[in-house]
């Protein structure tokens, strides 16, 4: 079994580019990641929706790689990339036959410089964003989010969704975006991470051949906005179509740096059950977890979620609640509300202390078990800390003690520090 | 940057599941396993069928192989429901279940130490289900709310439409979970009756891949499962052709409040059994997989900036399943993005496909092998799908082989065949209009 502190290189070259490479040599593979510390955390009013539609637009070609080349020499390969933009951060990657990464390396290494940003592209992706922001208002749970995430936050960036608002979507010009790119996509903002079939000291040599010669230029300033510290419940009401009520609660919680981060992992298991660590891994079940049994069994819901982000700044710890069409949802708070209570009153039981460890180490393999997963591990964990993070972090959930949780839920399991959302059906049926 | 002539991949075959990795057993009371080590993750991954599906629920009681296979975790002779999700997630396991039109497929997994206790509880589930009432009709309510979720989903709606337009008359026509009327009619007492004649180990197919010695896997899952012994299950069940359509026919689904729109433009495509499927499969990724999702992503995303999402599918399951092509639309772009639809596929059944498309498809095809055969859930699939068309041990080794052999001709053939331009069913959900 491969221990993941074997072989891990870190490098930062003269001009501020983070290498981090970590061969693994279970298929004949590469991934490469490339990540900017740019996300909806970044944006102001105006160009809310930036990150994500650059993001989109590094997809439309350079001098050297017109649009559409791409796609087609990584699916030649038989390669597979994709792009993710988050609150706090951008990133790209190409999974390739290890024989061809080099393409990969040379792409991400041109598009951080020399994306065009043709007028036309830009104009044809608005319609594309806009399209994709209103597929995800066909989904009540996205408009429910999105107004629970604005109350929730008044002054951070974490307020809107990554998306972006419609109004900035029609509004924002081929100028905004380019600034936006300009200003983040330098290698002094940026992590390169690799895993995969590959010598380190051969790969590091080329990376240095490829993207040592990018121009340097300063770190951007970005100063967040911290959240004034919440003082009393917010309720937030939705309409819309549908038949099907909807429950959102949403706390404010630890930043994933916080050592609190953890004990909330563990409150959060035995709450809403374990859940999967990010993108790439699935969860389990969460059949026997409180709110399940609560709610669940109980009658009034057909599911429930609980949901906890690793952030940069503190952002929130969210239950999700699809109440059944024939129960009230304000009869599901009460009862959501009682077992956040419980967890008030008294520690957690030892017994499900141990299982919530058990299910962490069980999903904690589960996330890392592809070059894919690894390479986006050495990235992301960079973020919000470091690799370190993701290697100690068994270790350190193991030392949580149930006294721990109990003063963990205290401190964030509040009325007052958080939002209540409603989604208030108002039926309209199919018809053909 | 293209080069012209792109040379095909060359993998290493012996590193692909072949019959020298592949141990395969029949067990006496008819399980086939598979298995396959990998000891690059401690994890394991256990997944296959049985061949109880939703083509055989009884008349008007849509839906019932569906709440079946979901009631098989809610209570056994042995465990409550609640002692059967405990044993799995107090170790951060999982199991499920899921039917579809011919066979009930399952996956489970765990960390390979917990092997064991996920195959008993395997076995467990398909022999002694008891189908509690009051979790039945737990389950109903969560299934019940589901439907009402899919009520409002434009991209379900606009696939119950065209398959209603498609398979009028034929059993494909009914969705797999049923609808509120004939959910509405399901019992414990119906679920007993389909387990006792549908589950058995007859014809069911197991497939275990990960950190574990093959030889041990095989004593641990003997173990389990040989001891299930039940008259349902046997050979899977076959479904006659689609009709074929006569003209374009066309529904529209009205959902308000909506601000998107979903179509489904196509037709009944090949069987996984039938000749022409490999060139279908290829032909289907220039139509609208390959790259940012072949000709129809290209004309329609790219270049019009029309939609969010575009491709095709050629579903290629036991039966003649779809060949379709699947758009998510600003609702005023519906017809010009039906319309560049339609108007590529006239010209995928006009003219062959060109020599440089389908060098890069077949590229793609054998190129992405080690990829989709990475991790555990990838090989469990492949093996299970392998044993289901009888593709045999070494398939993806001849796989290269066979992909190279697929000719311009033959797409084109296949095309004609299945997606006739003037004989297709074009279905839309989305806001009123």
């Amino acid at each position: 079994m491969r221990k993941p502190q074997d072989g891990l290189t870190r490098v930062r070259l003269r001009n501020g580019l983070e290498v981090r490479l970590m061969p693994v040599r279970t298929a004949p593979l590469i991934s490469c990641w490339i990540w900017y510390r740019v996300g909806s955390r970044n944006e102001v009013p105006g160009i809310t929706g930036a990150s994500h539609w650059v993001e989109h637009m590094q997809f439309k070609g350079t001098p050297t790689f017109p649009a559409g080349e791409l796609d087609r020499t990584i699916s030649r390969d038989g390669g597979t990339w994709n792009a993710f933009t988050w609150l706090d951060w951008t990133a790209y990657f190409e999974t390739m036959p290890a024989d061809r990464i080099d393409l990969a390396l040379r792409l991400e290494a041109d598009r951080m410089v020399h994306s065009l940003f043709n007028k036309r592209e830009v104009e044809a992706e608005r319609t594309v964003v806009i399209a994709e922001r209103q597929g995800h208002e066909n989904e009540p749970t996205f408009r429910l989010a999105e107004e629970v995430q604005a109350a929730a936050f008044r002054v951070h960036g974490y307020h809107h969704e990554v998306i972006g608002d419609l109004v900035d979507l029609q509004t924002m010009t081929r100028d905004d975006l380019y600034q936006h790119y300009r200003r983040y996509y330098v290698p002094s903002n940026a992590v390169l991470s690799m895993a995969g079939n590959f010598s380190p000291r051969k790969m590091l040599d080329r990376i240095r051949a490829i993207f040592g010669s990018l121009p340097p230029a300063p770190r951007p300033e970005f100063k967040p906005r911290p959240e004034p510290e919440q003082s009393g419940e917010r309720i937030v009401n939705v309409e819309g179509p549908g038949e099907t009520p909807y429950l959102k609660v949403a706390y404010h919680a630890p930043a994933a740096g916080d050592p609190d981060f953890l004990a909330m992992v563990v409150l959060g298991s035995v709450l809403a059950g374990a859940s999967g660590l990010h993108f790439f891994s699935s969860g389990i079940s969460n059949k026997t977890s409180r709110l399940y049994r609560a709610l669940v069994e109980g009658e009034l819901a057909a599911a429930v979620q609980g949901g906890l982000a690793a952030t940069i700044d503190p952002y929130l710890y969210t239950l999700h609640v699809t109440v059944r069409p024939d129960r009230s949802a304000s009869k599901a708070l009460e009862v959501l509300d009682a077992e956040v209570e419980r967890l008030l009153d008294a520690p957690i039981e030892q017994a499900e202390l141990e299982k919530a460890i058990k299910q962490a180490r069980a999903l904690f393999a589960y996330s890392s078990e592809s070059v894919t997963q690894q390479a986006f591990w050495l990235g992301f964990s960079e973020m919000f800390a470091d690799y370190g993070w993701f290697e100690g972090y068994l270790g350190r959930l193991s030392e949580i003690s149930a006294e721990q949780t109990l003063e963990c839920a205290r401190k964030y399991l509040r009325r007052s520090n958080r939002t209540v959302g409603f989604y208030h059906p108002q039926g309209g049926a199919a018809h053909g | 940057m293209a080069e012209k002539t792109h040379s095909l991949p060359t993998l290493d075959l012996s590193a692909l599941p072949g019959p020298e990795t592949i141990l395969r057993e029949e067990l006496d009371n008819g399980v086939t396993v598979l298995i396959r080590e990998n000891f690059a993750s401690p994890s394991v991954v256990v997944a296959g069928y049985l061949t109880a599906g939703a083509l055989a629920d009884e008349p008007e009681r849509w839906g019932q192989a569906h709440l079946t296979a979901l009631a098989l975790m809610r209570g056994t002779e042995g465990r409550s429901f609640q002692e059967i999700f405990e044993a799995l997630e107090s170790v951060g396991a999982r199991l499920g279940f899921q039917a579809n039109a011919h066979s009930t497929s399952f996956q489970g997994k765990s960390l390979a130490e917990d092997l064991p206790l996920l195959l008993e509880l395997l076995e467990e589930v398909l022999s002694s289900p008891t189908f509690p009432s009051r979790e039945v009709e737990r389950l109903k309510s969560q299934h019940l709310t589901s439907l009402a979720i899919r009520a409002q989903d434009t991209g379900a709606q606009a696939q119950m439409a065209f398959d209603e337009l498609v398979y009028p008359d034929h059993p494909y026509r009914v969705p797999v979970d049923g609808y509120v009327e004939s959910v509405g009619r399901l019992t414990p007492a119906a679920l007993r009756r389909f387990h006792r004649r549908e589950y058995g180990p007859q014809g069911m197919v197991v497939a275990i891949v990960g950190a574990m010695e093959r030889e041990r896997a095989l004593e641990v899952v003997t173990q389990a499962l040989s001891k299930w012994a039940a008259p349902g299950g046997g050979p899977m069940r076959r479904v006659p052709p689609a009709p074929e359509l006569k003209e374009i026919v066309r529904r529209e689904v009205n959902l308000p409040g909506k601000q998107q729109s979903d179509l489904v433009i196509g037709a009944a495509g090949p069987s996984r059994f039938a000749p022409d499927f490999m060139a279908a499969a290829l032909g289907n990724s220039i139509l609208g997989r390959f790259g940012l999702m072949g000709r129809i992503g290209d004309v329609v995303r790219e270049r019009a900036g029309l939609a969010y999402y575009a491709y095709s599918a050629v579903s290629g399951g036991p039966g003649p399943g779809p060949w379709q092509v699947l758009a998510g639309v600003a609702p005023e772009k519906e017809s010009a993005a039906v319309e560049l639809i339609l108007q590529e596929i006239r010209r995928f059944t006009q003219r062959k496909v060109s020599s440089e498309e389908l060098r890069e498809n077949q590229s793609n095809f054998i190129g992405r092998l080690p990829l989709q055969l990475e991790s555990n859930e990838g090989v469990a699939s492949a093996l299970a799908y392998i044993e289901r068309y009888g593709l045999g041990l070494d398939y993806y080794q001849r796989y290269p082989g066979m992909i190279e052999a697929i000719t311009r001709e033959q797409i084109l053939e296949t095309a004609r065949r299945h997606l006739d331009p003037e004989r297709l069913a074009i279905a839309i959900a989305g806001p009123e209009r």
